[in-house]
């Protein structure tokens, strides 16, 4: 998977108006003449990491309540940077929906599914391109944490974002 | 006196190496398990391969109904039916004993046993058994049959197998094996190795292959596997859930778990025409599709009443009925071949045991005293049923019959077993 961060055009003008008023180079994302800035619109990867490089560190994985497939809030907002990222630069990307391993092995394939559904029904409400994302779910079988105790449940009900 | 001559087939996965990786330890017996002796089999000539009277003792002793008479305290090793002393069995308490002569004839052991009530000094049977030089196993477990059949009245199920997954964690990988052995852990043998998880066996009816998922292709797919040859086909290739694969008992079809239109929904596959067909149209999680006896209808899991239950859906007009009301969460179910029992997993204040309700009187009984029972798999003669639990944070595999009289552990030396699939017939 790609990893490329750029999480807001806001934060990319602003970034670039710090700079003073040169005028960047390849990748333009905003042109700057006479300290004036004109906002150019972002063409598809246009963008290349390391001149766009945040130190943000936004969650890929997000947890989930015991047979539950709600939201947190904390995973809506790291989603809404990953879908402004993703509407920005499209890129293709799995969900891997997880379980804890209680309860039956393929009624949790089922669970983790609909977690999976979940994140990727967010992300197209935040304006995604469904085409973009593949659920696959894995169920109990690839635990993150191998205990047997509530500490180790509540690390794998999970969706990773790939 | 009857005698039956048996010609066992010989599949090519079974073969001569009698390494156990599973081992079995008895946790609970009934309570007044029939007496019972089996004599050394008596023969000329160099040591065997097997020792065949330990064998049957063994399978006789973990099906809890038999406390088997130690070789040690026995008086007298008779071959014959003339050499018993009667009196040498009354004084050890024995009420049965089994006597067997084994002999050489061409390429084939040949073993005539005979089954004796002692306290009437009566002979049950005598049978013959026969088998090529790798089958002591088969023929032992033939004659564990011959007599569990003739004391209890109920079929044998000691000449089955069982198929389940492992895996062991090494450096950060997680090696997933799929593995059958006999039904006392013996003879295992490797039928798939794989980086990738692997799930829910399912046998054919004639035993002879697999289904099973595999993620070898980065998704959850559905093959099927041929035991003797090891040949393999993907018949699955759908976004989103490919699992749960059910043989049908009459062999045409299987019954599986697809979410490709949105959400998991039962279909079955026609392994002749190759088509899928679906029968369930629900917003809720439907999954873990198993056939009744019959063909004709299926028992799986749905959450389509707010919380995961077992349904029965009759596949001539699409009919769905729900079977379970107590508790909030029951799964996984397997009928058994009595097509009256139904095995599942059933959570019972926060833990999750291993349950059958009886599908007439509606009689719930917890079969399992563990908290993380999973995956039950009944016997073909509905007496005992597999399940896979966690003990000491290890995944293993334990027995209880389905009066829950009896219990065993068997343990995997390394790493974790769980999935268990008994075969059929």
């Amino acid at each position: 998977m790609k990893k490329i961060y750029k999480y807001s055009l806001a934060t990319i003008v602003l970034s670039l108006s710090l700079v003073g008023c040169s005028i960047t180079k390849n990748n333009s994302v905003a042109t700057m003449t006479d300290d004036r800035i004109t906002t150019g619109s972002i063409k598809n990867n246009s963008i290349q990491g390391s001149t766009l490089k945040t130190d943000i560190k936004v969650p890929r994985v997000f947890y989930f309540e015991f047979d539950k497939v709600m939201l947190s809030s904390e995973a809506r907002s790291a989603l809404r940077l990953h879908a402004q990222s993703l509407r920005s630069n499209p890129a293709k990307i799995r969900l891997l929906g997880h379980a804890d391993e209680r309860g039956s092995r393929e009624y949790n394939m089922a669970l983790g599914e609909n977690r999976g559904n979940v994140v990727r029904d967010f992300l197209i409400q935040e304006g995604v391109s469904s085409s973009l994302i593949e659920v696959i779910s894995y169920g109990e079988e690839k635990a993150a944490s191998s205990g047997s105790n509530e500490d180790s449940w509540a690390m794998n009900r999970r969706v990773e974002l790939k | 006196m009857k005698k039956i001559n048996l010609i066992i087939i010989l599949f090519a996965f079974i073969s001569l190496s009698a390494s156990a990786e599973l081992s079995i330890n008895i946790t609970k017996g009934i309570d007044n398990p029939t007496k019972i002796a089996i004599a050394p089999l008596s023969f000329y000539g160099n040591q065997l391969p097997e020792d065949t009277s330990r064998i049957i003792e063994d399978n006789l002793k973990r099906s809890g109904l038999f406390d088997p008479i130690s070789r040690k305290n026995m008086l007298s090793f008779p071959g014959t039916i003339k050499d018993i002393y009667f009196r040498d069995w009354k004084i050890l308490g024995a009420e049965y004993l089994v006597i067997g002569s084994l002999i050489l004839s061409g390429d084939f052991y040949e073993i005539t046993y005979s089954l004796l009530e002692v306290h009437s000094s009566r002979l049950v049977f005598t049978k013959i058994a026969k088998g090529s030089k790798g089958q002591l196993r088969d023929l032992s477990h033939h004659i564990s049959d011959e007599v569990y059949e003739a004391i209890t009245g109920i079929e044998g199920a000691f000449s089955t197998k069982v198929a389940y997954v492992t895996s062991l964690k090494s450096n950060n990988k997680t090696l997933y094996k799929l593995m059958v052995s006999d039904v006392d852990g013996a003879r295992e043998r490797l039928i798939l190795e794989s980086n990738h998880p692997i799930m829910s066996p399912s046998w054919s009816p004639d035993a002879k292959e697999l289904v099973y998922v595999s993620f070898e292709t980065g998704r959850p797919a559905v093959f099927r596997q041929n035991l003797a040859n090891a040949n393999r086909k993907q018949l699955t290739n759908f976004r989103g859930l490919n699992g749960a694969p059910s043989w049908s008992p009459d062999g045409k079809k299987l019954a599986l778990v697809l979410s490709k239109d949105g959400n998991p929904e039962i279909y079955t596959f026609d392994l002749r025409k190759e088509k899928f067909i679906r029968h369930t149209n629900h917003f809720a999680i439907d999954t873990e599709p198993n056939w009744a006896p019959d063909s004709k209808s299926l028992v799986f899991t749905s959450d389509r009443g707010g919380s995961p239950q077992i349904y029965r859906l009759t596949l001539k007009n699409g009919e769905v009925q729900r079977l379970t009301f107590r508790g909030s969460y029951n799964a996984r179910p397997r009928l058994a071949s009595n097509g009256r029992t139904l095995v599942m997993i059933h959570r019972s204040a926060h833990q999750f045991h291993i349950a059958t309700q009886d599908l007439v009187n509606g009689d719930l009984r917890i079969l399992s005293n563990t908290s993380l029972d999973e995956s039950p798999t009944v016997s073909p003669n509905s007496a005992m049923l597999l399940y896979a639990t966690k003990i000491n944070n290890r995944g293993v595999l334990a027995a209880v019959s389905l009066d829950a009289g009896v219990k065993f552990l068997l343990p995997s030396k390394q790493g974790d077993v769980r999935e268990p699939a008994w075969s059929p017939k």
